[in-house]
């Protein structure tokens, strides 16, 4: 597998991604600059954290405009992968790969601890390597990630199972107070129609190690894996 | 000598959507004594200076860039308050 981590202006956990990408499932991974009008040969597409152009307008909103993207949309339209986390979710968003938008958090504040997601679709090509319902502990880090859709648009994801993880208890119990965001539906994670793009506010690329607290977001990253190699 | 249009332009979330910042400063409002006031929607509000000198070209430049830029149209709308030629 080779992946490619697209770096923004204001992209900060770009360098994670590179290193548990590079140094912990060992994939060749390159770094490409926003302004890049195309991409290298890459089978993942990784839109990583941070605070595009430092959030200006909306979160994401900018950085569709940035060059890279109109690559990034025609990897996506070929059915190649692509993984937005947090602000990477944000833009996949603003840039219409993926349904909805992103409230403010319920709280007004930003929120950053452990969470856990509760697996609601294993099959994707990014959780295949996961059981259906298993509880992953991995992290949150922001301040719009109450994920919010018209009634329609949320019909559509439920029915199509298009939610991959939602904000859950310790246990896999659902319900108002394990969401840390506001997130209708206590959704953490979506898939576009084809399955190709995902989205998830939490950072798998900062729970892949066990000196962080817990690896269990390798298991997205094995996942991808597994999915392209199958 | 040329024709210039100013438009302000408001953006504010769509009335079916909750808006957590109007709502905690409500809450303070509330705090403050002030009891009256029943509701509160944050928005932001934009300034645009637009070259032209045909208010109708104006006017469909303004309605583009919010529809595609300004606004996200699944959680926010605009209103165009006002469009006003200035001579610069």
């Amino acid at each position: 597998m080779k992946a490619a981590v697209i770096v923004f202006p204001g992209s900060n956990c770009d360098s994670d991604c590179w290193h548990v990408l590079n140094d912990v499932i060992k994939t060749k991974v390159e770094y490409v600059w926003h302004k890049e009008n195309s991409l290298p040969n890459t089978d993942l597409v990784v839109l990583p954290g941070g605070f595009s152009y430092g959030d200006y307008l909306r979160t994401g909103a900018i950085a569709r405009f940035s060059p890279v993207m109109r690559a990034v949309q025609e990897h996506a339209k070929a059915g190649k992968p692509v993984l937005g986390i947090c602000n990477g979710f944000q833009i996949l968003l603003e840039t219409g790969l993926l349904p909805g938008a992103m409230l403010r958090n319920r709280s007004l504040r930003f929120v950053c601890k452990f969470v856990h997601l509760k697996t609601e679709n294993n099959k994707s090509i990014f959780t295949n390597r996961l059981k259906k319902d298993e509880l992953l502990k991995v992290p949150i880090a922001h301040g719009e990630g109450n994920y919010f859709c018209d009634e329609q648009t949320l019909e559509t994801l439920e029915s199509k199972n298009r939610i991959v993880f939602r904000y859950a208890s310790e246990t896999g119990e659902l319900g108002d107070r394990f969401n840390p965001n506001g997130s209708l539906s206590h959704i953490a994670g979506i898939l576009n129609e084809k399955g190709n793009i995902f989205g998830m506010m939490p950072h798998p690329e900062r729970a892949s190690e066990d000196i962080l607290g817990s690896r269990d977001g390798r298991k997205i990253w094995e996942s991808i894996l597994n999915g392209l190699n199958a | 000598m040329g024709n210039m249009f100013t438009a302000t332009v408001n953006v504010t979330l769509k009335d079916s959507v909750l808006d957590p910042q109007g709502q905690t400063t409500l809450q303070a409002t509330n705090s403050l004594g002030i009891l009256m006031v029943k509701d509160v929607r944050v928005g932001k509000y934009f300034v645009l200076k637009i070259d032209t000198a045909d208010k109708a070209v104006a006017e469909a430049k303004v309605k583009e860039l919010c529809d595609k830029l300004l606004t996200n149209p699944v959680i926010e709308k605009y209103e165009i308050i006002s469009l006003r030629g200035t001579s610069t």
